[in-house]
């Protein structure tokens, strides 16, 4: 059976799946287990509606379960032992790793990640939602500019390895440097510490259309009086967007750059794609995809180590969230 | 306060001038590889994307036969025309491999062991050499060829590279890997927002917590699993690690939207007899039109566009490969200097996620914007 088939089937059986789960289980409870007949139909009712939220949630929190708690206590269990997974080892992959070149290099670049990718998006998304602002064809700009999120890391590292490309007559890099006078091509991706930012480019050029999206939406909530008010009193435009605007979206700019921050963590694409890694521009994601299928006790243990540096904004989200709720 | 109308005129030269200068920055590597794609192999590596719409300047050589050879006075010469009867313009030539540009066309290049070689601008040539001549002579010359944009790239990398089947591959992964968790969302999303039950702030806290897990924790552990309960590296394991890597976003998406639905509707519906069923089959799922169609594009956009959960539960054979893995795996390696070749192949995986971008942007803004922890 070829696999678009099976893939139908799938579907079919799936959605058919979920749809008679929900309703036969609602059928048992409310005509068998609970009916609301018998000595007392009120308690029955009471009772099923006590049963129903579980019944609704049962099998996303199963899946939720299984393929998401699990995996952090597994990964952790897994990362305590050896290679071949028959020694308990305790910390053992955490020390070697920690005295690894190759991970210390990875920690450090993706430090550099954290710190320039959702500051370099914000700041541009930033950029161009107030830029576009009162344009006459800004949604046409912004539409152009957010295009990059369709499109794939794999796409998008292959596109710019084209205009990095090592060569004069490809790439754009190299023919700017050849018209001013460069004589040889330079592998840009080869430049010790700085191709790591040649990467970083990449994931900005993704991100600044959900930072502009989000940002724009922000901006066009800001009441129009204070912005009017400001100008009145003689502030001129600049001042306008950096006392006025600006502080009034901090709160919607600080979660466009936790949630690029939480991105930076899990892409491993772009490395894979651009240098494999090679260079010094390894990072954590790609560290532990070169550990994976060889040794998945160090695989692991890098995992949570990257679990461990998310943590922090995770616990912010929680909190924020269950203010929000109040 | 000098006039602020006019600070703002002045200024907005500014705003568009900046505005379309970052638009170009965005467009231009994208439309780099684009008009690539539609170039020939050795016009790419000739000239920059960015001259396309001009000729090409192209290096051949041409062997000339020795036997043609003439003597004349003490000199041996072979005259001819290097296009043989085609048509063409020769720019530069030169008679050695190290130097295949010496001269410009017209000019008398002098070669190793006293020849000489003249070649005109219309192709016509004369090679003298003092001794005799024995092996057929090469010609290095340029042309200026027109530019050369085809199918041919996306045809190749289609029919002869198994392209197709990865292309197949990856929708096989994407569809039932969208639908399913929407449906197991939707449920959950509704218990979540409109029934009271102990432990639900709990399990929403738990949801917003789950959204950040890195997916590099998940695996191992269920590859492992996976193996245990035999489907191993298989569409159904990817389909179902999909599925479970979907669900917090889905959920937090929907019940989001879910909650902000009118009160009213959905109390006078129970009023009324309503069950909580029928309460979500008839009157939430068809009002949340707008969430479950962001989160679809979403979870589309994301499973076609996936790389790493491919990689890791899909078994690591030809047959197998999606879109993402064939272009990292194989053709970066195989046809690593082939740019036309490469993208193409970007382009074909690139197309299906920006027309549903283009079309479907509206739920897709939406979807952003309910979906960031405000």
């Amino acid at each position: 059976m070829s696999p678009l088939l099976q893939g139908i089937v799938t579907v079919i059986i799936g959605v058919g799946g979920c749809v008679g789960y929900f309703f036969l289980s609602n059928l048992i409870l409310d005509k068998v287990i609970f009916p609301p007949r018998a000595d007392n139909p009120g308690q029955n009712i009471n009772r099923a509606n006590l049963v129903r939220p579980w019944l609704f949630l049962f099998p996303a929190m199963a899946a939720l379960g299984l393929y998401l708690v699990y995996p952090v206590v597994g990964s952790f269990y897994r990362s305590l032992y050896n290679r071949a997974g028959d020694e308990f080892i305790g910390f053992g992959n955490y020390t070697t790793m920690f005295a690894d070149d190759g991970f210390q290099i990875a920690f450090f670049n993706n430090m550099l990640w954290v710190l320039f990718v959702p500051a370099a998006a914000t700041f541009f998304g930033l950029l161009v939602a107030q830029l576009t602002d009162r344009l006459k064809w800004g949604n046409i700009a912004k539409s152009l500019i957010f295009m990059p999120m369709a499109i794939s890391f794999v796409g998008a590292s292959l596109i710019w390895k084209f205009v990095y490309a090592n060569n004069a007559d490809i790439g754009l890099i190299n023919a700017i440097r050849d018209f001013f006078g460069a004589s040889e091509p330079l592998d840009v991706l080869q430049v010790r510490f700085w191709n790591n930012f040649f990467l970083m480019f990449i994931l900005v050029w993704i991100q600044t259309g959900f930072a502009m999206v989000i940002l724009s939406a922000a901006l066009r909530g800001i009441p129009e009086e204070t912005i009017e008010a400001a100008i009145i009193d003689g502030a001129n435009p600049f001042q306008v967007f950096f006392k006025i605007k600006v502080p009034q979206i901090m709160g919607t700019i600080v979660v466009v750059w936790t949630t690029i921050t939480i991105l930076v963590l899990k892409v491993f694409d772009i490395v894979y794609t651009m240098t494999g890694g090679n260079f010094g521009t390894d990072i954590l994601p790609s560290y532990m995809m070169s550990y994976m299928f060889r040794d998945d006790g160090r695989a692991t243990a890098v995992a949570f180590i990257i679990m461990i540096v998310v943590l922090p904004v995770m616990i912010w989200n929680i909190r924020q969230a269950r203010a929000e709720m109040r | 306060m000098d006039n602020i109308a006019g600070t703002k005129s002045s200024l907005s030269w500014a705003v568009n001038l900046s505005v379309i200068f970052l638009v170009v920055l965005w467009l231009i590597p994208t439309v780099g590889l684009l008009v690539s794609s539609f170039r020939d192999r050795d016009q790419i590596s000739a000239s920059g994307w960015w001259l396309s719409p001009f000729a090409v300047e192209q290096n051949f050589q041409a062997k000339i036969p020795a036997g043609e050879a003439r003597q004349d006075g003490e000199f041996f010469v072979i005259e001819g025309n290097i296009f043989s009867g085609g048509e063409g313009e020769v720019i530069r030539f030169g008679g050695a491999r190290s130097n295949p540009t010496a001269a410009a066309a017209g000019e008398t290049a002098e070669l190793t062991r006293d020849r000489s070689l003249t070649v005109q601008e219309n192709g016509d040539f004369v090679y003298r050499s003092p001794a005799e001549i024995k092996r057929d002579p090469s010609i290095y010359y340029s042309t200026a060829t027109p530019p050369d944009f085809s199918l041919d790239n996306y045809q190749t990398i289609l029919f002869s590279n198994n392209m197709d089947i990865a292309f197949i591959n990856t929708l096989t992964v994407t569809i039932p890997a969208t639908i399913i968790p929407i449906l197991i969302a939707a449920f959950a999303a509704y218990a979540l927002a409109w029934m009271d039950f102990a432990g639900r702030g709990l399990l929403i806290a738990m949801v917003v917590g789950l959204l950040v897990v890195p997916l590099q924790l998940a695996l191992v552990p269920l590859l492992q699993f996976h193996n245990s309960i035999g489907i191993g590296q298989s569409f159904l394991g990817i389909w179902m690690a999909h599925t479970g890597f979907g669900l917090p976003l889905a959920i937090y998406l929907l019940r989001n939207y879910m909650v902000g639905l009118p009160r009213d509707i959905i109390e006078s519906a129970k009023v009324d007899g309503a069950t909580d069923f029928q309460v979500f089959t008839k009157i939430v799922l068809p009002l949340s039109f707008p969430a479950l169609a962001s989160f679809a594009i979403f979870q589309f956009l994301w499973t076609w566009n996936d790389l790493l959960v491919a990689k890791v539960f899909l078994p690591s054979n030809s047959e197998s490969w999606v879109m993402t893995v064939k272009i990292a795996d194989d053709l970066l390696g195989s046809r690593g200097g082939d740019w036309g070749i490469l993208a193409s192949a970007a382009f074909i995986s690139i197309a299906v996620p920006l027309v549903v971008f283009f079309t479907m942007q509206r739920y897709l803004v939406r979807g952003l914007l309910a979906g960031s922890v405000k």
